[in-house]
């Protein structure tokens, strides 16, 4: 069954089998503003856990999205470059940026589920 | 300045954007075809100009005379034909639509706008300085290397770092050349290849992670969110992360005080850690403003750092003249810093009557006349150095000398006020920026207003006003409606909604009192009105331009002007 994680660097994951679907948190978006930008992954990209894959861009500011798991980018969210309203969308509805191959699925135990990351925004202000 | 989110930057227009339908020219009744109202100008592009075919007086050339240089190459290539007084006034129109320092208040945090003083600028004019041409031989240009001369003994002075190099022509490329550096170290000691790591808390300025990656490195952020400041144990797991004995740590790199307008209080300790494993430290001197004539960065462990001389030293920001980014560093880094600077050479043909006394050129009375096979008794002349001088330097990143107008304005500007008066100068920045702080405070959320006294910028956040729904743009368009230039806006990122207000030493109390009213008038009218979103929405509302979809524009920029 399909799941949703997240990190603390507020990366959303919707978890599909051995893929990892990477968005980024309702959280995060709100910090952002309205988004201008998005810098996609090349397909095909070997990623670590923790690297930079992605770029949202606001008028405020750039933000770095981090893999959150060792994999290998097999998609890239190519609608969202043309509607970035997507963004908003949630994960499994076109809310993706990319998806990630998990080579190592261990690694998913050190992300956050929903309730974990409630509690964890609950700490940030 | 660094790439700080400002106001004063000009974003594309949107076509069509909604809220240009409110235009208030058009709502004076003003059309966009050179008119004007209450001298309130609107101006069209010189090509739009009704007459832009109307040359001025080119007559044929005589019969039977060569062609003039370049005549025979000249072909029409569709640049507007303007009379001289047209394209006079087209610019001098335009020029009026910039806000500056000379205008009036400019709280832009982390880029220390003072007032420019016209001193510094009749100096500069002087035709000694202004008239020098960068190929004159050395001995007729004496006296300005002797200036350049004095100036770096003075940021030595200042920064207790005896290496200095005045070429940078801004605080980034100053950066560039501190991390050039400091990899042109690792490099000569054989440690390049594996000191790849460089720390930098995330509240750093985005330049210091672009100048290290720029550079080779690889950039590690020390979190600092709870404080706004950098702790010993953060520092720390950052440091030890990936090598025990942190022997991957090239350097790092802290602004001090931070972009919270904090002193980073554990500095000294950090630095000797990073020593200890081998690690440079470069400091960004953006914010030397509430420092200089206090303390000195060499002396809590800083091994390289950037000047601004249009921050701290009164240059221009622009308008009147480039930046300027002098670094300055240890003894120890001086070999590998860029060249040039200005050494004191051996005279090549000492005249025998000559007293031989090194002190004989004064720095502080130069004479061309005393300079290089002139005679007059000099043992030493001032020249730039090149790389047979220094061999080790990372190279050169400018040419000539670096941008000297600004160099004869610093030290003017440090001449005039002395050791004394720069001391008073950040004790009044700090003072100033800390008036403000306790002003608001009751106004805005100030996240770090109960650690105690602020540097020399004070940060608020939209935090309260929040939810009432006006946001830091929000407060930030209100204060242009205000006649007032904003203050740097949602920098640094690691507080949300951040304002940072930056008032300088050069603002007087009554200028900040004016300032803190229309903030408090702000913080008022967004926690009374019931419709304070909508109302906040619409500002400002007497500017030509009315609030711009700034998303519109970055989306579908229209980047033609037809």
């Amino acid at each position: 069954m399909a799941e949703l994680k997240f990190t603390t660097d507020h990366e959303a994951i919707y978890i599909d089998g051995d893929t990892a679907w990477v968005g980024i948190t309702e959280y995060a978006r709100e910090a952002l503003g309205d988004l201008v930008f998005v810098e996609l992954p090349e397909i095909g990209r070997q990623v670590s856990k923790g690297d930079e894959f992605a770029v949202v861009e606001s008028v405020k500011t750039a933000a770095e999205v981090y893999s959150p798991v060792d994999g290998e980018v097999v998609e890239a969210n190519d609608n969202m470059e043309g509607d970035l309203e997507l963004i908003a969308k949630p994960l499994a509805d076109g809310g993706w940026i990319a998806k990630i191959k998990i080579s190592d699925p261990a690694q998913l135990g050190d992300l956050m589920d929903e309730a974990a990351y409630k509690d964890y925004l609950k700490t940030l202000d | 300045m660094n790439n700080i989110p400002q106001m004063s930057s000009r974003t594309p227009q949107a076509e069509g954007s909604h809220a240009n339908k409110g235009d208030s020219s058009h709502a004076l009744g003003m059309t966009a075809n050179d008119d004007n109202h209450a001298l309130h100008y609107e101006e069209n592009l010189l090509w739009e100009k009704e007459r832009c075919d109307h040359p001025g007086v080119d007559l044929p050339a005589p019969a039977g005379m060569p062609l003039r240089t370049g005549q025979q190459a000249r072909e029409d290539i569709g640049l507007p034909q303007v009379s001289e007084p047209q394209a006079l006034r087209h610019f001098v129109r335009m020029s009026t639509w910039n806000y500056s320092i000379d205008h009036g208040f400019f709280p832009l945090g982390s880029c220390t706008m003072k007032h420019n003083p016209r001193l510094n600028e009749k100096l500069a004019r002087l035709p000694g300085f202004a008239h020098l041409h960068p190929l004159q031989p050395e001995s007729t240009t004496q006296g300005a290397l002797a200036l350049m001369y004095e100036l770096q003994n003075w940021l030595a002075e200042l920064t207790n770092l005896p290496g200095v190099c005045l070429s940078p022509a801004a605080g980034a490329h100053g950066e560039l050349a501190g991390m050039m550096t400091i990899a042109r170290a690792h490099e000569q000691k054989g440690q390049g290849a594996k000191r790849k790591i460089v720390l930098t808390p995330d509240s750093a300025h985005g330049t210091n992670p672009a100048t290290a990656t720029t550079c080779g490195f690889e950039v590690r952020n020390i979190p600092t969110k709870d404080t706004g400041m950098l702790t010993v144990e953060a520092f720390k797991e950052a440091l030890y992360k990936t090598d025990p004995k942190g022997a991957d740590i090239a350097g790092m790199m802290v602004t001090n005080p931070n972009t919270c307008g904090l002193f980073e209080k554990d500095i000294a300790v950090i630095a000797d850690l990073l020593h200890e494993v081998g690690g440079y430290f470069y400091m960004d001197g953006a914010n030397f403003n509430a420092l200089v004539g206090k303390i000195r960065p060499g002396d809590f462990g800083v091994d390289v750092m950037h000047i601004n001389l249009h921050k701290t030293f009164s240059t221009p920001h622009g308008g009147g003249g480039p930046g300027s980014g002098p670094i300055c560093c240890t003894e120890e880094l001086a070999r590998y810093m860029p060249v040039p600077t200005v050494i004191k050479a051996p005279h090549l043909n000492p005249l025998p009557q000559g007293r031989g006394d090194s002190e004989s050129v004064s720095s502080s009375a130069p004479s061309p006349h005393r300079g290089e096979g002139r005679g007059g008794g000099a043992s030493y002349y001032y020249k730039l150095e090149t790389n047979e001088d220094r061999p080790e330097t990372c190279g050169r990143l400018k040419g000539f000398h670096g941008q000297f107008g600004m160099h004869v304005r610093a030290l003017a500007y440090m001449l005039s006020h002395g050791a004394d008066g720069l001391k008073q100068v950040s004790e009044d920045a700090v003072l100033n920026a800390n008036y403000i702080l306790r002003s608001l405070e009751n106004d805005y959320h100030a996240p770090f207003a109960h650690q105690g006294p602020c540097m020399h910028e004070a940060l608020l956040t939209d935090k309260r006003q929040k939810e009432q729904g006006v946001q830091t743009l929000d407060i930030a368009k209100a204060l242009i409606e205000k006649g007032f230039h904003p203050m740097t806006v949602y920098f640094p990122l690691v507080v949300p909604g951040t304002m940072l207000i930056e008032p300088t030493e050069t603002e007087s109390k009554d200028s900040l009192d004016r300032f803190i009213t229309a903030m408090k008038d702000i913080a008022g009218e967004a926690a009374s009105r019931a419709d304070a979103e909508e109302h906040f929405h619409a500002f400002p509302l007497s500017t030509p331009r009315r609030r711009l979809d700034e998303v519109k524009a970055a989306r579908q920029p229209v980047l033609r002007w037809k």
